[in-house]
């Protein structure tokens, strides 16, 4: 090159000849933050759970050992944590995948123009507002004293409250100190992470395929069965990763409602904090990670991303 | 010849929209029928109404002698070839093939069998274990093609199905379907916007322009004797004459064609001025100015062809100028 390029010139110039070197410059720092900051931190969390606590000292022993592990998984009341935990997360999942599937297929299939921004507005409008406000309206609504419970006795249904109340395990005090109170906070707060990725997915599926499963014989239960489900399958996998990891490491909504009972999030948060057991947190914070793995093979064995 | 598909008075609006503006037509049992017209004549609607895909606005449609208002799609003999193939693409091109059987119920074994059978015959014996995406375009319009047969519909409605492919393909698959058309005896209905395509293939072929039937007829009549100037700009590309140059050259006062490969250029004839030419291969395509008109005219291009700017006469047998009833 001649020396009257302008700087600005050569450097375009260069990053021209080498798109090699453009591609490195751009990744590197994404690579980094990922590779370093976040795949390292899970590693060293990994190698923490392999630890263990001297119950004298409270120090923590750096030796590979399984005793954090079989503490983890003998003692009833951190089973009873998993077990809460993860019942808690497969039934939110469940339920906003069904509720999802309803508002996705009409913004996807439906919903033109106007439609399809108010749509996109009323799914993102709760992601724009902070999620402890949210958290604690909804402590509101589902208290004694509360809206829910009011327009509940108001419309004379009172009574199916109170006998839900009632039950075991699911009922309690009032809404707002009851697991399902968790769950509807839960459901509530994760909904758009399940409604988005469906949306994309049924997004994807050209009105033709539902024409052609018409013109070959099949009623709309059957193409729903054949065509629509297998299609929008990536998308509810996708969401439901997103339910339910998240419900899977949340500590904040179980604390504020519901009963006071731990979950994993919880767990976690005690043990690193007040009692300074390192490795028994990261034992725990392992397990959803395991979950998620076991999850996403399934998933893919059921022929989830055929279509992707 | 028995009607397989009748359409009596129809039409559809989409809101103020008239897509298709009171069609009558009879389909044969067994021909190869095609609707021609460009873009938003209504020919597609007209075989989305046969499909079930949409429901006419007014008058009635009749399949093999039953109604159609009312019939969901997924109840009527016919089956569709569409435009983008709409194969399923989470499933292998068996069972995309053997969908339809699936859907009625018939065990793996003999719809997959069956499946086989109708990759076969559209060449693609083999093919059954992959997905539509590793397919070429020709090969999953054969899938489609395939699909649609197996399940022996009464008869088989193709949405343009070679609108993507490339010319030599297309011209291969005309060929193929044709022949298929023959060997099954089945009824086709073809929406194209490609005129050669319409002729070269079809029995009989319909002209739609803005929703309405302009004409009906074998090709040859379509091609010799257009109704109206639509017809013959469209199909033929033949000069098309107004009413009053028409007058001065056959005594009558009525839109006429003239076919461009009638037009001899010689020593007799008016005088004509040539403004433009155009090599086609075979044929070259010269642009006249016949006293004060504007003629096209085709010559071998194996003959002697005048430059441009030559005064040359040009001359047609009074029977090659054709009088059409339809105004424009």
């Amino acid at each position: 090159m001649s020396a009257e390029t302008p700087a600005a010139g050569g450097l375009s110039e260069a990053l021209w000849r080498r798109p090699g070197l453009l591609l490195l410059l751009l990744l590197t720092p994404p690579l980094l933050w990922l590779g370093i900051v976040y795949i390292g931190s899970l590693l060293a969390l990994l190698a923490q759970s392999f630890f263990s606590i001297d119950e004298f000292s409270g120090l923590v022993q750096r030796e590979f050992t399984l005793k954090t592990y079989r503490e983890l998984l003998t003692t009833p009341s951190n089973l009873d944590i998993l077990l809460r935990t993860v019942s808690m997360a497969a039934a939110v999942t469940v339920a906003a995948a069904i509720i999802a599937f309803p508002v996705a297929y009409f913004a996807a299939r439906y919903a033109k123009g106007g439609w399809k921004a108010l749509f996109y507005l009323g799914v993102m409008l709760p992601l724009w507002s902070s999620y402890l406000v949210k958290v604690y309206a909804w402590k509101l609504i589902l208290a004694k004293e509360g809206i829910l419970n009011w327009a509940v006795e108001g419309i004379g249904l009172g009574w199916l409250l109170q006998a839900w109340l009632s039950l075991p395990i699911l009922g309690g005090n009032s809404l707002s100190v009851s697991y399902t109170g968790t769950f509807l906070v839960f459901l509530y707060v994760w909904l758009p992470f399940m409604i988005l990725p469906m949306q994309a997915a049924l997004e994807r599926v050209p009105g033709s395929l539902l024409e052609a499963s018409a013109d070959l014989g099949a009623a709309p239960a059957a193409t729903f069965r054949h065509v629509i489900l297998p299609l929008a399958l990536p998308g509810v996998v996708a969401g439901s990763i997103f339910t339910f990891s998240l419900t899977l490491g949340d500590y904040i909504i179980p604390q504020i409602v519901g009963s006071s009972r731990l979950f994993i999030g919880q767990a976690v948060y005690a043990h690193q904090g007040t009692a300074g057991n390192i490795p028994l947190a990261a034992a725990f914070t392992v397990v959803p990670v395991v979950i998620m793995v076991i999850y996403l093979w399934l998933a893919k064995r059921a022929g989830a991303f055929n279509a992707l | 010849m028995k009607p397989a598909i009748t359409f009596s008075a129809v039409s559809k609006r989409f809101g103020e929209a008239v897509a298709v503006d009171g069609v009558d037509l009879v389909i044969g049992e067994g021909e190869f029928f095609a609707m021609l017209g460009p873009s938003g004549s209504g020919k597609t609607t007209c075989l989305r109404l046969i499909a079930g895909f949409e429901q006419p606005t007014t008058g009635h449609i009749e399949i093999f002698g039953e109604t159609a208002e009312g019939t969901p799609p997924w109840r009527r003999a016919v089956n569709t070839v569409f435009q983008d193939y709409a194969l399923f693409p989470h499933l292998s091109v068996l069972d995309n093939v053997a969908y339809g059987l699936m859907i009625r119920g018939m065990a793996k074994r003999e719809r997959h069998a069956k499946a086989e059978e109708a990759l076969a015959l559209v060449r693609l014996a083999g093919f059954g274990g992959r997905r539509p995406a590793q397919l070429s375009g020709g090969q999953r319009q054969r899938v489609a093609l395939a699909r649609a047969l197996v399940g022996e519909p009464k008869a088989l409605l193709l949405d343009e199905p070679l609108g993507a492919l490339d010319l030599k393909l297309r011209e291969e698959m005309q060929e193929e379907l044709t022949a298929l058309q023959r060997q099954l005896g089945l009824t086709f209905v073809f929406v194209t916007h490609d005129q050669g395509e319409a002729l070269s293939m079809a029995d009989r072929v319909a002209v739609f322009s803005e929703g309405r039937v302009m004409q009906v007829g074998a090709p040859e009549e379509l091609w010799r004797r257009p109704a109206s100037p639509f017809v013959a700009r469209f199909v033929g590309g033949s000069n098309v004459l107004e009413p009053d140059a028409a007058e001065l050259l056959a005594g009558r006062r009525a839109f006429a064609s003239l076919r461009p490969e009638a037009v001899r250029i010689g020593a007799e004839g008016r005088p004509a001025r040539v403004t433009g030419a155009s090599f086609l291969g075979g044929q070259v395509r010269l642009t006249l100015d016949v006293e004060g008109l504007r003629i096209v005219a085709l010559l071998p291009s194996s003959g002697p062809v005048p430059a441009v700017g030559d005064a040359v006469r040009a001359d047609w047998s009074a029977g090659d100028l054709h009088l059409m009833e339809g105004g424009e």
